[in-house]
This record gives C-alpha cells, structure tokens and sequence, in this order.
C-alpha cells in the first residue's frame, strides 16, 4: 500500500488529511505536466531575467579575502533578485503554474517577512487575490515587510496561536486551504510541506546552483571548493547546493539558527544539534524540534526565517548520507558577520543569511588562498533594520524612531 | 462485542446515533469526566477524546484553542490513556481516541495502538494519515483489534473511496464539507449524494461529521447516515454555559 512517491531516503511523504488529497495530487500533476513541458522553464527563466534581475551576480568579496587572508570569498547575490531575496525564484514559478491551473486566489505564510512579499509581488504581477498569514511575533519583528505587502495588495493576517510564529503561520494557511482549495492555490513558501511541494520548490530554486555552476566555471574555470547557505525550511541551501550534489569535491554547508547557543535550549537548529527527533507534523515527515511525546517546541532565533521547528526533507536525507554538514551560528555572531561584511564589502545581508556568512568566516582564515568559497546571500538586510539597530545599539537611529513617534502622536 | 457490531445493534433501536467530541485536559480531567458523565446520560452512543496535539492543522479556532490550553496546562499522553481507561470501564460505550500521528509515531506506533487497546480504547480517527502513508499504523490497529477510521470527503474520487473503503474499518467517518472543524454546515442534496458515494463503496456504518451542530442537522441526516459527530458545538456549549448548558443541548438533540 506504501508508495514511495515524495520521499528522500526516509523523510518526505504526504502527511494530510484526506479533503486535501485531490488537491494534492492534481498539484502534482499539473507541476510534472509544467516540469516535462519545454517551454515552461524557458518561460520561467525568460520571466525571471526579465522581472527579477537573473542571472544574480556572483561576487568576489576581495576585502574579505583579504581580511581573513584566507579563502577566496565569493558571494551569490540572491539579494538582488526583486523584492530582495531567492524567494522570488519559487514564487514566480508557482505563479506560472498557478495561471496554467487557472486558481484566481493565493495564500501563503510567512516568517521574516520576504516570502509573503514575494508572493504579495507575484499576486499584484499577475492580478491574483493574495492572503498571507503571519505569526503574530513575527508581525511585530518584521513590520517593514507587513507594510509592502499591504500595499501590494495582499491581506496580511496575524496569527495569534501557538508560538505565534512560522510554524503557526503554516497551519492557518493550511486550514484556509482546506477550505478555499478549488479556487486557492498555496504558495508554499519552502522545500517543506507535503509532496510535491519539497520537490516543487526545489525545482524552481534549482536555478540559483545552475546559475553558479556556470559563473563559477567562467570566472575560475573550476568549481568552489565549499558553498555555504543558511537554513531555516532550507530553500535558498536546497536551491544552490543542487548543482553540486554530484561534485562530491564540492563541500556543502548548511548553517542553522543556533540562537543564544546550542546548550541554551534557545536556537532553531534541527541538524546541526541533537535536540530534534524524527517525526511527523504539517504533511511531511523529518526531524523536528519536539519534545519526547511529539509535541513541537518553540523555537529562537533572531532572524525570523530561520525560526522554524521542522526542516526539508531533502536536507534530512542530505545530512543523513553525509553529503552536506551542518552547522549553527549564534545570534552574536550573525550580527557580527552583519556588521563585518557591510564595513568590509558595503553589502548587507538578511539576518538569515548572515548565518552563512558566520560559518564561512570561522573556516575562511584557516583554509589555504587557492581554496575558493561561495557564500549564498539568500536575502538582503535592509528588512532587519530595526533588529540589528537594536543589536548594534545604534543611538541615533533610536532618537530618530522616538522623535518620528511623537511625530505621529502628535497628529 | 467490536465496534461495528455495537453501532448496528444500536441502529436497530435508534435511527440515528450520536458521537460526541471533547478534547482531554481542556478545561481539566475533573471537567472532562463530568462531561462524559453527562453525555453518557444523556444518551450520546460513542465518544471520541481528543489527545491535545501542537499542530492540530484539522480543527478549526474552537478545538484549537482548547488543545493548545490543555498542552499548556500540562496534559501528557499518559493522562489521557488514564483517562481513557476510567471511563471506557466504566461505561458501556465505545470510546476512541482522536489525534494526529505524531502522538503515536512518537511514542511508537504499535506500542501506542496497544496501550490503547489495554486502556479500553476500540478505535482511532486520526485525519493525517492517509491510506498510502500508513501500512504501520493499520498492520498494528489490525493485530491489536482496533479500528482505524478513514475519513470521506466530498472532494475524495470515486476510486479513492474505495481505497480507503479497503483499509478502514468499524465505520467511515464522512465529512460534510470543505474546510476544518467548527463553523456551521449547510446540508443539503449535495450531501445526500455524497452519502450515496460514500454508501457505494462500504457495507459498514458511516458518520457524518464537521459542523453538526443542531437538531435539525440530525433530523436531516436521520436514515441516511448511522452517526451524527458533533464536536465543537459541544465545546461551545460547555464553554458558553457550563454543565447545565450541556445537558439542554443534548437534551435537545435526543
């Protein structure tokens, strides 16, 4: 009766009550039926440069290099995608898929903020309705991006239970679902979720390792020696580490939320710690932060994309093949790397990237100068600007955020 | 006597029967007997308890609401299977558990399909975990003679239907509309024929459930369906208006 369909090694699956079933599996349909089309990855790719700067650059960080007088740093720029990270690469995809399937209606959830801007973006692009829930935490932290998505179009609803974060995002968006499913399509915003979402995001964020495979070849006419990505759901390091899978001279790297320390109980890190147990929750099965009944923990983490309880299956099964390492970086040390490679490189990274940016800086000055390192900037900063004003304890822009206050007050 | 057995003979003497809904700790165990208490008086036929899950992606902001509470009250697994065993015992009805997987994958499936058996349990609904998903799950409700309720739904395909005909068993719960628990259904001809789908392809009794919630609605579903589920009208009530509140609504059901 078991049929393997949707699974990598053991994780993955289609965990979902039967009223969603149908919806599902014409899902998959329609997404192979867009996959073995020709045409549809022409017209992604063609969109794609045309809407949302690709190819991104690949970028020599030279005064990092420097800095760290190891390793040569390059720095994928998924933050200059539109709307400021890889995010953009899914949602544009599932929007092309969504006007082959002809649904008028979109929701999605979303944790810092980016995905939700995104989809909001895509909604407006192609005149679609567009609700996305947000857990109400993450509304708070995240307001900036709760502003664009209001002004594009889209209805944001603040979601008040459980840990108030992502994961409860999830579960509203799916309770929409399973109402709205004949005319809703779900944007899920990560390589997460039931089959055939893992394998459909993955589809579509596949475009960000091709495209540095092929820089990579034309600007050292070899391929990196170690790449390394942030993982929250784990899109951005899904969709750059695919290229590489079978380079086994190619080192993988996924680097976790590891909050206020692994040994805090206070971080977001499913891999890179031995605080999450294998289970099944939100339709597909993979390690999840639970306690021993199955109960899902809260998470921590500064940044608000990472902070999530499960994570992809393909990166389960990747970790448990050894083929990627993971990692976890702390909260002080993201905001350090944030610090150090906008005074280095004037380039700000999103907190969530920042996490990769940790990581490579611990190895960089300790690997030899021919060793040649990418670092994946899923997104940029500018959306954490209050956060890391916060973390830096920046005095002027706190005078500046009071005197705007009273500005407001007193109208 | 196994679970479909129970519900025929029922039929024989009622035209409809009624399967009440509560959620384990939510307000508190003490709360929670009494309830039964009620509902057992007051003639419900079976009940389902409810172990509190963090991701109850199938209830609707009722039910929800209450698993979250319990969780954060301290419910454990254990005290529900405590639960389980006081009032299967001491009642001559059926009681099943409703959950999501995680709660038995977690503790081991068919250690938690025995424990259940052992507390008196005779079934389970729990609403993700599909056929093709769950050869562990029906190979250890099978051995340890609990039935695995399936749900049927109005979007489930005539083939589907009878996939899921084959693995469940002691009766299919059929669910009246789109969407989560809670907000009210219209019944109309479109569920009769979605009956008569669902009729088509098992010989064992079926539920009609998701919003259920007046006498009408039993009035409606009387000869067509052997099982009206009502859930969080239930919730509802006792949260409105406490005990007493509780009695008049089944009250008025019967």
């Amino acid at each position: 009766m078991t049929t393997k369909r949707g699974y990598y090694g053991c994780f993955g699956g289609a965990f979902m009550p039967e009223i969603l079933i149908a919806t599902l599996s014409q899902l998959e349909k329609d997404f192979y039926a867009a996959k073995s089309d020709p045409g549809f990855w022409s017209e992604y790719t063609s969109l794609m440069s045309s809407y949302s700067c690709r190819p991104t650059p690949l970028t020599l960080a030279e005064n990092l290099t420097r800095y760290f007088g190891g390793a040569r740093i390059y720095i994928k720029r998924e933050d200059l995608n539109h709307t400021g990270a890889h995010k953009a690469n899914n949602v544009m995809g599932q929007g092309l898929l969504v006007k082959r399937m002809g649904k008028k209606r979109v929701i999605a959830e979303t944790g810092a903020g980016q995905h939700g801007v995104a989809t909001a973006t895509m909604a407006a692009r192609f005149g679609l309705d567009c609700t996305v829930y947000m857990g109400e935490v993450d509304v708070e932290r995240q307001r900036p991006n709760v502003f664009w998505m209001e002004q594009l179009g889209a209805t944001v609803v603040s979601v008040k239970d459980g840990s108030r974060t992502l994961k409860d995002a999830m579960n509203e968006a799916m309770r929409d679902w399973s109402a709205s499913m004949e005319t809703t399509h779900y944007v899920l915003g990560t390589v997460c979720g039931p089959h055939p979402f893992p394998e459909m995001v993955a589809y579509f964020q596949s475009i960000i390792g091709q495209e540095v495979k092929q820089q990579m070849l034309q600007r050292e006419g070899r391929l990196p020696d170690r790449i390394y990505a942030c993982v929250g759901g784990g899109s951005n390091a899904v969709g750059i580490f695919t290229a590489f899978l079978e380079d086994r001279q190619v080192e993988l790297h996924g680097v976790e939320a590891g909050g206020k320390g692994l040994a805090s109980g206070h971080h977001a890190s499913r891999l890179a710690s031995t605080d999450a147990r294998v289970g099944i929750a939100q339709g597909y099965k993979t390690f999840f932060l639970q306690d021993e009944e199955g109960q899902m923990k809260e998470t921590y983490s500064v940044a608000a994309g990472l902070d999530y309880i499960g994570v992809s299956p393909i990166l389960a099964n990747l970790r448990e093949t050894g083929r990627i390492q993971f990692h976890a970086a702390t909260d002080n040390e993201v905001i350090e790397a944030v610090r150090l490679t906008m005074k280095k490189e004037g380039i700000i990274p999103a907190l969530e990237s920042a996490h990769a940016f940790a990581y490579a800086y611990r190895e960089a000055p300790t690997l030899s100068k021919d060793t040649i390192l990418v670092i994946n900037q899923s997104g940029r900063g500018d959306k954490d600007i209050f956060t890391i004003a916060d973390a830096l304890g920046d005095a002027k822009w706190k005078e500046f955020i009071i005197k705007k206050a009273r500005g407001y007050e007193s109208h | 006597m196994n679970l479909t057995e129970y519900i025929r003979e029922k039929r024989k003497t009622k035209d409809i029967l009624c399967m009440a809904h509560l959620v384990c700790g939510y307000p508190d165990f003490a709360a929670n007997k009494e309830v039964i208490r009620i509902m057992v008086e007051m003639g419900v036929d079976l009940i389902e308890l409810q172990i509190p899950f963090s991701e109850p992606t199938a209830d609707g902001p009722m039910i929800l609401k209450a698993n979250q509470l319990s969780l954060q009250r301290g419910t454990r697994v254990r005290d529900c299977l405590s639960l389980m065993r006081e009032v299967s015992s001491q009642y001559p009805i059926p009681f099943l558990f409703m959950t999501y997987y995680n709660i038995l994958f977690s503790r081991g499936v068919d250690a938690f399909v025995q424990e259940t058996r052992q507390a008196g349990g005779v079934g389970f609904i729990i609403p993700d975990i599909p056929p093709e998903e769950g050869e562990e799950y029906f190979n250890a409700c099978h051995n340890n003679y609990i039935s695995p309720i399936l749900l049927m739904t109005p979007t489930t395909s005539p083939q589907r239907l009878s996939l899921i005909a084959e693995a469940g068993d002691g009766f299919f719960y059929c669910v009246a509309r789109k969407g989560v628990t809670g907000a009210q259904t219209h019944l109309s001809q479109e569920t009769d024929e979605f009956i008569r789908r669902c009729r088509k392809v098992t010989d064992l009794p079926l539920a009609m459930g998701l919003g259920i919630s007046r006498r009408e609605d039993l009035d409606y579903l009387r000869g067509k369906v052997d099982i009206a589920v009502i859930g969080s009208a239930i919730l509802r009530t006792f949260e409105q208006g406490g005990y007493q509140a509780l009695q008049s609504f089944l009250e008025k059901l019967s």
